[in-house]
């Protein structure tokens, strides 16, 4: 018994399936003969409700249909016109079969058929049709990427279908996928009011960029101008010329201080708006007066002026007003009556979405939004700000060494992170493994910069200690010198410096925040830095000896201390630190010889806004620049200059306020 | 002992050295009329001359603020640029409206003021995507106006700048470090486009003076050749009453020892700050004078760079000479457009080719180097040395 009750339902499904799978092969061959021409010879304007009826015929073979087509293996004969594909071809001519049911039509000759070449705009019209049945394909591929297109192209056609797959959908990500897509199409093409809230409802607090695109797409308004006040559901906004901004939900408002807001309608727009609205009529804009003007002329005068004296406005519109006396011109508008025609007429705009439901809903999913991006955007700020603190930390973490500590001014400083930006580049050129040159360039460049620090402390420096100023001078020449010997061995242009690539990636917190890796490292790179430097000056013997022979020289070497030596190897050091650093800036910057002075001048600041003589002072120094910079660039994001010269101009006034810097130094160690 | 010996120098050849000037450029002036009816000169090599005049007003200036105040201002430079560009404003807004009013001669209706704005702000500001004249250009109509601003406004920055640097007392590389940090932030400020200066384009056509255009080329760079060589010998004069004063005294003590003067009563501010300003202006003015002869001016000029070179011009030259300036600027800034103008045959050591376009630089900061170490007071020490010999 049991097994009847199961077996009736299906027996019943055949014979329904088979009964329609009948009605609707006559139904398809009807639509097949209804629409004959537009078939063989479509356009793509034409062909749409033909694919809507092929579509609806229900008949098996309607996707075998479409792809025939679309590949341009249909054939039609020019005699009884019937649609058909062709089965082989031998002495006998070529033999046709009948495409709906199959049934072979005999051979024909060449002339007697035609094949049927749909040209691109129908094929894609066609290849649209046909994502229907891809979404229902076996092969998991062919759907997520028939899915793709869809989202590329969304159409409301695609609801249906789309709808009755998801149930039968298997793999999870493509699953997902689908009703995500349904959501965002019920949303934009929806009838049904009540849909589109339940759809919008899923999307609350979803930070997708398609997500918001959405949303601000339902928000899409248009501007109008009437001469009653607007009561619709849908408006969106009162606008008051010259004086209301958009807000980015669609509303209005009136903004307390204008920075670097444009209102949203200027007062010609206004203009523009009522003429093409027909409410100001007979408006002589300046140039069509000038126009008048300028038919008017007789003999170079008009009505008696001279034209060599309409130089002015005013002049020009007195002009004017003598051809309006003499009937010759219409009257033109005095500003006072423009403004009254603008006051008196009412300008809105109003949603595309029709629903004020729908609407209202939105503006809050988009508002609270909104909300969760700015605060996702403020992180990014945030480090964003550090990560180029690390930078400048890098930077100047050399300069607090010699600067800083030693007290001697370096402006060949930015060369030796040239150089140091250069050997990895080197090493990168007989080392293809990023990882491993990497490796060796850090250790390699400390080497090299040291060893030039020492040359040059040994050779120039030395000779200076007593004489602050000439030191400045003297590293100045070198400092050029040495960015022309870069210049002339490795060339003007940007030699790239590759990071490796597990380097490349980026840390994806969601869709709005993400922080790459590099940044990640430089950042880690720079603590890396602070420790070590605490620990050598702090900890090591080289450290405390450089702090002894800086504050008193003399104590120092009665001490057993070699000032000579130390001075030197200080130098060394924090030139080589200088060396690593440039390897750090070269991986994202490109490496070319002008690479250290843009860095100079910002690393110089750094320790002096931090406090000479102190890391901490430096780092503090690094943090404030950073975040400072990337703040003031938040307020006008497409201007890093005017960023970067605000922040030098607000170091210039720090000073002013601490000579000394954040971190000034106290006790014996201060004095000069 | 020192500064009292070389002022007794500077004052007694002071009128030789002024007078040598004079007599050469009177020389240089007949040579170059005589040449030019016989072709001899070419335009650019007075211009060449003419800029080379306006190099040795800065480098005087800035002999005046380093070599006798020790104030080693790494953004004279910027002030020279910025006299450039405020003699540029005028030259280029001039200029155009000359060229749109005569290209809209044909007109019927003459244009109106506010057409003409339109005009040469979409042809000044195109380039960088304006259409509207920037309210700094509010008085580009103004020669007058704009011969002011070349004074005021290197003077005014100047005036801010020193007046916020001395009062908190900051002194020697510290100083400089922020001069310097002054020239970079408005190098950068010039060269973003909205700054309203047409951002790395620079102002152009500035070698056209408007309403003088019946004159030629060649006419006109011997004005300005002859405008540069009395603006210097102004210059020279100012200086050496300056130094040879008692003001010049004061200054000479404020480098030697900033405190013993402080603590005798003078205001070392005030002092500091007057020869900031003058030597600010007096760069403004050599640019104004410099950047008609070179025919365009854009931000990098204005680079930090530019200022150390200055100082390397005043340092080989010997700071706290005033001939020594005038010799450095003259001297290392034509040698260096000699050495980089490619007309020098490479040198072959057999295994290297020595090119002086590439090489010269490193030359130069290398010589920079040695007169730093070994000889601090430049080629005006030499001269210094030579004259001492022959009064033994």
């Amino acid at each position: 018994m049991k097994f009847f009750f199961r077996i009736i339902p299906k027996l019943l499904i055949i014979l329904f399936f088979s009964n329609s799978a009948l009605s609707s092969e006559s139904e398809f061959e009807k639509v097949l003969t209804d629409n004959f021409k537009l078939i063989t010879k479509s356009s793509s304007k034409t062909v749409e409700p033909v694919i809507e009826k092929l579509l609806n015929s229900n008949f098996s073979k309607v996707e075998e249909f479409l792809k025939f087509w679309k590949s341009k293996k249909l054939i039609f004969t020019k005699k009884t016109k019937v649609i058909a594909t062709l089965k082989q071809k031998n002495e006998l001519g070529y033999e046709l079969i009948q495409f709906s049911n199959n049934k072979n039509l005999g051979y024909f000759k060449k002339k007697e058929f035609k094949s049927i070449k749909p040209n691109s705009g129908v094929r894609s019209k066609i290849s649209n049709a046909l994502i229907g049945f891809q979404l229902q394909s076996k092969d998991a591929n062919t759907r997520s990427k028939s899915l793709e297109t869809l989202a590329r192209n969304f159409n409301p056609k695609y609801l249906k279908p789309l709808k009755n797959t998801i149930e039968k959908e298997t793999d999870s990500k493509i699953k997902k996928r689908m009703s995500e897509l349904l959501v965002f199409g019920t949303i934009k093409y929806s009838t049904s009011v009540k849909d589109k809230i339940a759809s919008l409802n899923t999307l609350r607090g979803n930070l997708s960029i398609e997500a918001r695109g959405v949303i601000a797409s339902l928000l899409r308004s248009k501007v109008y101008v009437g001469d009653v006040k607007p009561n619709l559901p849908n408006l969106a906004r009162i606008i008051v010329p010259e004086e209301t901004i958009k807000n980015m939900d669609g509303s209005s408002s009136k903004p307390i201080f204008n920075f670097n807001r444009k209102p949203e309608i200027s007062k010609q727009d206004a203009i523009e708006l009522l003429i093409k609205a027909k409410f100001l009529k007979d408006f002589i804009s300046p140039s069509r007066r000038d126009e008048i003007l300028e038919q008017n002329i007789i003999k170079g005068k008009i009505e008696g002026v001279p034209v060599g004296k309409l130089i002015t406005d005013e002049e020009r519109i007195k002009t004017y007003n003598l051809l309006v006396k003499s009937n010759k011109a219409l009257p033109l508008k005095t500003t006072e009556e423009i403004n009254e025609i603008i006051k008196k007429h009412f300008f809105y705009a109003v949603y595309e979405e029709k629903s004020g439901e729908v609407i209202n809903i939105a503006k809050k999913i988009f508002n609270n939004t909104n909300y969760k991006v700015n605060f996702y955007k403020y992180l990014d700020l945030i480090l964003d700000g550090l990560s180029l603190a690390s930078i400048y930390f890098l930077g100047a973490i050399g300069l607090a060494i010699t600067f800083g500590v030693m007290r001697v001014i370096n402006m060949a400083h930015g060369e030796f992170i040239m150089m140091g930006a250069y050997t990895g580049y080197v090493v990168q050129l007989f080392i293809p493994n990023h990882t491993v040159s990497l490796i060796i360039a850090f250790p390699l460049a400390f080497f090299v910069t040291f060893f030039a620090g020492v040359t040059l402390e040994r050779l120039v420096i030395r000779h200076l200690y007593k004489n602050p100023l000439d030191t400045l001078l003297a590293t100045f020449g070198v400092s050029i010198a040495l960015q022309q010997i870069a210049k002339n061995i490795f060339g003007t242009q940007a030699r790239p410096l590759t990071s490796p690539e597990w380097l490349d990636g980026a840390l994806v917190v969601n869709d709005v925040l993400s922080i790459s890796l590099i940044r990640i490292a430089i950042f880690a790179l720079g603590i890396i830095f602070l420790i070590l430097l605490l620990i050598v000056m702090n900890k090591t013997r080289l450290g405390l000896e450089t702090k002894a022979v800086t504050q008193n020289p003399m104590m120092a070497s009665s001490m057993g201390i070699n000032p000579d030596r130390i001075n030197m190897l200080t130098f060394g050091f924090g030139s080589g630190i200088a060396g690593i650093a440039g390897v750090a800036i070269g991986l994202f910057s490109k490496v070319t010889s002008e690479l250290g002075s843009d860095y100079i001048v910002q690393s110089f600041m750094t320790v002096v806004v931090g406090g000479v003589g102190n890391i901490w002072g430096t780092l503090a120094g690094a943090t404030m620049i950073g975040m400072l910079q990337k703040l003031i660039e938040w307020f006008n994001p497409s201007n890093t200059l005017a960023a970067q010269t605000y922040m030098i101009i607000f170091i210039i006034l720090f000073i002013q306020f601490r000579p000394k810097g954040i971190i000034a130094l106290k006790g014996r160690a201060a004095e000069d | 002992m020192k500064s009292s010996y070389l002022q007794k120098l500077n004052s007694r050849s002071s009128f030789f050295w002024v007078s040598a000037i004079i007599l050469f450029l009177t020389l240089c002036m007949i040579l170059l009329s005589e040449a030019y009816g016989l072709n001899l000169v070419s335009t650019s090599f007075t211009k060449v001359l003419g800029k080379t005049l306006c190099l040795c007003i800065v480098a005087l200036a800035m002999d005046l603020v380093w070599g006798y105040c020790g104030i080693l201002s790494l953004g004279h430079f910027a002030f020279f640029g910025l006299g450039g560009y405020m003699i540029g404003m005028w030259l280029m807004f001039e200029r155009t409206k000359n060229i749109v009013i005569d290209s809209t001669k044909n007109n019927v209706l003459p244009l109106t003021e506010t057409e003409i704005n339109e005009a040469v702000g979409t042809q000044i500001f195109g380039v960088v995507g304006g259409a509207e004249i920037p309210s700094i250009w509010l008085f580009a109509d103004s020669l007058l106006i704009h011969i002011l601003l070349v004074f005021l406004v290197p003077g005014v920055l100047a005036y801010v700048f020193g007046w916020l640097a001395f009062r908190s007392r900051v002194t020697g590389v510290y100083l400089s470090i922020l001069t310097q940090a002054m020239t970079l932030a408005l190098s950068l400020y010039l060269f973003q486009n909205d700054s309203g200066l047409r951002g790395n384009n620079g102002l152009s056509g500035l070698q056209n003076i408007p309403n003088l255009e019946s004159f030629s080329q060649a006419e006109l760079s011997i004005w300005f050749l002859v405008a540069s060589g009395l603006a210097l010998i102004t210059t020279y004069y100012v200086s050496n009453l300056i130094v040879k004063s008692k003001l010049g005294n004061i200054i000479t003590g404020i480098r030697d020892n900033e405190t013993r003067i402080r603590f005798l009563g003078y205001k070392v501010e005030s002092y500091k700050l007057f020869i900031f300003v003058l030597t600010a202006v007096i760069s403004g003015v050599a640019g104004a004078l410099y950047y008609p002869q070179a025919g365009i001016i854009n931000p990098a000029e204005l680079a930090p760079i530019a200022s150390i070179y200055l100082a390397v011009w005043v340092a080989i030259g010997g700071r706290g000479y005033l001939y020594g300036a005038v010799i450095g600027a003259a001297f290392v800034s034509l040698a260096s457009s000699f050495f980089t103008g490619g007309q020098i045959p490479n040198f072959n050591f057999g295994i290297f080719t020595l090119n002086w376009v590439d090489w010269w630089v490193v030359i130069l900061g290398l010589t920079f180097v040695l007169t730093t170490l070994y000889a601090p007071k430049g080629i005006g020490g030499l001269i210094e040395k030579i004259f001492r010999d022959k009064e033994l």
